[in-house]
């Protein structure tokens, strides 16, 4: 039995008004695609893209306007109804069972298989393998999810959306999670499905806005305030629009190594949790005032590299010298005491206590220092004090600083880690995926605060997958792979050509 | 999401809870054939209608409250003591010993050594599952089931053996009991013909000790942080494994004071049943007291209720005093339950779209009257 939703030739909706209590989350938009197009729908944190979203999909009803299919006026009730018209959806954070196979996820959502008591395997497999055929999406049917990548991942999750009819494809930040490499093969996967249906997809990064969609639409406190062809603008024009001002990233030109080291890794060898050596002898030098980006393919060592420097993983061999004290091996207490700061990878759940308040955050290395208690107990109006400074220094919008951490968004987390990591005066931070997932305003307020903490003469090591943020921020690039330092090149000749062909293991690059 | 809104949704709620749990109640009551409303009415009521009621809900609400303070450390520090009923006999054990062994220390003295010897004897039968848990991973719940058996055990064993009472040797109907233990370490019944003893005041100084270790001390701050999110606070540089071990510790200790104020408060000698559940009361009496001991006082007073109401329903109503067991069993249900419930911001979302749909004309009516 084949689906029978019919193909939508284009979606239209008019003067979309949505208002939640104290705000307007959707001002009067009105968007068009129509079929054989990609829109990338681009806005700040809190633009009000995820509501729209939400009513495309039938979650939400809009308090105004109308959504015509075909130049039919169509009214959701429930996503089951923006099933029915053709339109999927694809979420940030994958729906998948990760100890089932990809047939038997598939088969979840697929009734038609659903005989009775029985599942139709066999017919969820062979709709799998048309779908793949026709859009050239290659999965595995009989693997399980857990053995696949993120981006297998996603594209099982494509598979679904498409086996299930979906005509219409909403994408929410499709590439937050992938490698540089993956990120390259989806758009280009993406375009090719363009061919037979249309997309919308939310995204933060210019780069894959100007690779993929044909038209753009720029939200900004609810409000369409641009839209039009992605081929008639630049880059820094739509940067521009999405932050209201004109946005330079800022751009590290100054002078290299001057001050002597701060950090040296000598023949380090580490073991992953699996017990191979994610780290086998790497060696890398980083001065005071000098930001050295680490870029290479997530799962080289990058994780292990940064929790060994901080004591949160065991050292085998090899000695990590810092400020002339080999700190290999110190337990985390000692290496916070020894001056080095650290933003980890996983801000919701490391980097932060999400059920403490913000202020409570904001000590959370310094519950015994002189500053913040005195006999064990600690000085509140003190920790209130530097709290509320913290939060405006650092601008993090939340109405005090009693709030839970973790009910903050990703950026004014990453600020308040960045704004304890910062205060304590470090001699040195490793910074690893600093901006991951944050929107253009709070990457660039980063970005700046990583900057002046290098020209005050700390030194960084920046772990990103953000070519773009490495080859911006650092004066030395460093390549790893499989737990060595494939190269060390000073920012200004670490192209994305040259990096891409160093982050694939390829050593001998002297040629290009 | 209005606040105004989030307030309301979460009395709505909680009071919806509280009628779910009386339903649940009424249905096994019904199924008792017992008269549901009298039933409620009695153990509710009945104990607080004169002076002996009211200090027999005080009596036990002193050791519920102890134990409930030290199950708040652990579950804060995130290990979760089901062992406060073998930690609480250990206690027990420790200060009768002292008592014994120094009948003529002046009561200034024997009180706190005692107290302390029970802290210590709880203390140390927290420290194994603490242990455990912090090198080798052993789940709490594991061992401290397990150590309460063992403790059980070892309770009895020397109630029948080197501590028994002389007495019952000579009558030889030998009751399991130590002998009475010296009157040096009473605790005062302060009011004239009711058994509520100074014990109380512990309970109240330790709730205050608790929170000012907990809320107000870079100590407790660790133990929190180490309990809310284990990752962060090793990232902080916060020593997971030594935290957990002294929360669990502090837990032990706490129902071993527990055991030591009931028997120089209540018993005045080591017997058998001492216990009687308030290790596992004292779980579900620190969850509805929201683990907070602003909480934990007066839901330890409505545990302290139930039990002496239950007591009543037996004498009053013909319900067995059992009941209260399948009570507290529901709550535990119902507490769980709204929990998820409050911690789930799809569903008050969808309430509250909810309710501006059913209520938004009034609004907007509002809004052009304004």
């Amino acid at each position: 039995m084949e689906q029978m939703t019919k193909a939508i030739n284009t979606l239209r909706i008019e003067h979309i008004t949505k208002r939640f209590p104290g705000v307007l989350a959707c001002d009067d938009i009105s968007l068009e695609i129509e079929k054989g197009e990609i829109l990338a729908l681009v806005g700040e944190n809190g633009a009000g893209k995820t509501t729209l979203m939400n009513i495309l999909m039938g979650l939400y009803h809009p308090d105004e306007g109308t959504m015509y299919i075909n130049d039919k006026a169509v009214h959701f009730r429930s996503p089951n109804d923006a099933f029915a018209y053709g339109i999927g959806m694809v979420h940030q954070q994958y729906m998948l069972v990760p100890n089932m196979t990809v047939v038997e996820n598939i088969a979840l959502g697929y009734k038609q298989a659903w005989k009775g008591w029985k599942l139709d395997l066999q017919m969820v497999r062979k709709r799998i393998e048309e779908v793949a055929q026709q859009y050239g999406l290659v999965v595995d049917p009989s693997a399980y999810i857990w053995q696949l990548s993120v981006g297998e991942q996603q594209r099982v999750e494509l598979v679904k959306t498409l086996c299930l009819g979906a005509q219409f494809l909403i994408l929410d930040e499709p590439t937050s999670a992938l490698t540089p490499q993956e990120t390259d093969e989806l758009i280009s996967l993406l375009k090719n499905l363009s061919k037979n249906l249309s997309i919308i997809f939310i995204s933060h990064k210019l780069q894959e806005v100007k690779d993929l969609s044909s038209k753009v639409a720029i939200l900004r406190h609810g409000k369409v305030v641009f839209k039009g062809n992605t081929i008639d603008h630049s880059s820094s024009d739509i940067a521009a629009l999405m932050t209201g001002h004109e946005v330079v990233l800022p751009h590290n030109d100054a002078p290299a190594c001057t001050l002597g080291p701060m950090l040296q890794l000598r023949n380090l060898k580490v073991r992953s949790d699996r017990g191979f050596f994610a780290l086998d002898d790497l060696s890398l030098y980083i001065c005071k005032g000098e930001i050295v980006g680490l870029a290479g393919v997530s799962g080289n060592g990058q994780k292990e590299l940064a929790e060994a420097i901080n004591g949160l993983r065991k050292v085998e061999s090899g000695t990590i010298l810092f400020d002339g004290r080999d700190i290999a091996n110190f337990n985390p207490a000692q290496v916070i005491a020894a001056g080095m700061g650290y933003i980890p990878e996983e801000r919701n759940t490391e980097g932060i206590v999400p059920s403490f308040s913000m202020k409570e955050n904001f000590i959370l290395k310094d519950t015994e220092s002189k500053q913040f208690s005195s006999h064990t107990f600690l000085k509140k109006k003190v920790i209130n004090e530097t709290a509320e400074k913290l939060r405006s220094e650092f601008d993090i919008r939340s109405p005090n600083t009693d709030v839970a951490a973790g009910a903050l968004s990703g950026g004014n987390i990453q600020k308040v880690i960045l704004a304890r990591e910062i205060s304590r005066n470090p001699k040195f931070l490793v910074a690893v995926y600093p901006t991951r997932g944050l929107d253009m305003g709070a990457a660039e307020f980063i970005h700046k605060e990583l900057l002046k903490l290098r020209n005050d003469g700390v030194g960084i090591l920046l772990i990103s997958e953000e070519l773009e943020e490495i080859t911006n921020l650092s004066d030395q690039v460093a390549v790893i792979f499989k737990g060595k330092i494939q190269k060390v090149l000073p920012s200004s000749e670490a192209s994305r050509r040259r990096l891409g062909i160093l982050m694939a293991g390829v050593k001998d690059d002297e040629e290009f | 999401m209005t606040k105004s809104f989030k307030t309301r949704y979460r009395i709505v709620i909680i009071i919806l809870a509280v009628l779910t749990a009386m339903l649940l109640g009424a249905i096994i009551l019904l199924a008792l054939g017992a008269d549901v409303i009298k039933t409620y009415l009695v153990i509710l009521t009945e104990p607080l209608k004169n002076k002996i009621g009211v200090t027999e809900v005080l009596l036990r609400m002193v050791p519920l409250t102890i134990i409930a303070l030290g199950i708040t450390v652990a579950y804060r520090s995130g290990i979760i003591n089901i062992g406060a009923e073998g930690q609480m006999a250990m206690g027990i054990l420790t200060t009768t010993a002292v008592a014994l062994g120094f009948p003529n220390l002046p009561s200034a003295v024997l009180i706190p050594f005692a107290i302390l010897a029970g802290a210590v004897g709880g203390a140390a039968w927290g420290f194994i599952p603490g242990f455990l848990k912090a090198k080798l991973e052993v789940s709490e719940l594991l061992s401290t089931v397990m150590l309460n058996y063992i403790a059980a055990q070892l309770y009895t064993f020397f109630l029948r053996g080197p501590m028994l009472d002389p007495a019952e040797l000579v009558t030889g109907s030998g009751t399991p009991q130590s002998m009475r233990l010296t009157r040096n370490i009473d605790l005062t019944r302060f009011i004239k013909g009711t058994r509520i003893h100074t014990g109380i005041f512990i309970a109240l100084g330790l709730a205050l000790v608790i929170f000012l270790l907990l809320w107000k001390t870079s100590f407790g701050y660790k133990m929190r942080a180490a309990g809310a999110s284990e990752r962060a606070a090793r990232y902080g540089g916060i020593n997971v494994p030594k935290y957990l071990i002294i929360a669990m510790m502090i837990s032990g200790a706490f129902a071993g004071i527990a055991g030591s104020v009931e028997i120089a408060g209540v018993h005045r000698r080591a017997i058998e049943g001492v216990t009687s559940g308030y290790g596992f009361s004292g779980i579900v009496v620190a969850l509805f007291g929201g683990l907070h001991p602003a909480g934990i006082l007066p839901a330890a007073f409505f545990f302290g209720l139930l039990i002496y109401g239950a007591d009543m329903t037996q004498r009053l109503v013909g319900v067995p005093a059992n009941m209260v067991q399948v009570l507290q069993g529901i709550i535990i249900l119902v507490i769980v339950a709204t929990k998820m419930i409050l911690a789930n911001p799809y569903l008050m979302q969808r309430a509250e779209a909810k309710w501006n749909t059913l209520f938004a004309k009034k609004q907007t009516h509002k809004e052009v009257e304004a």
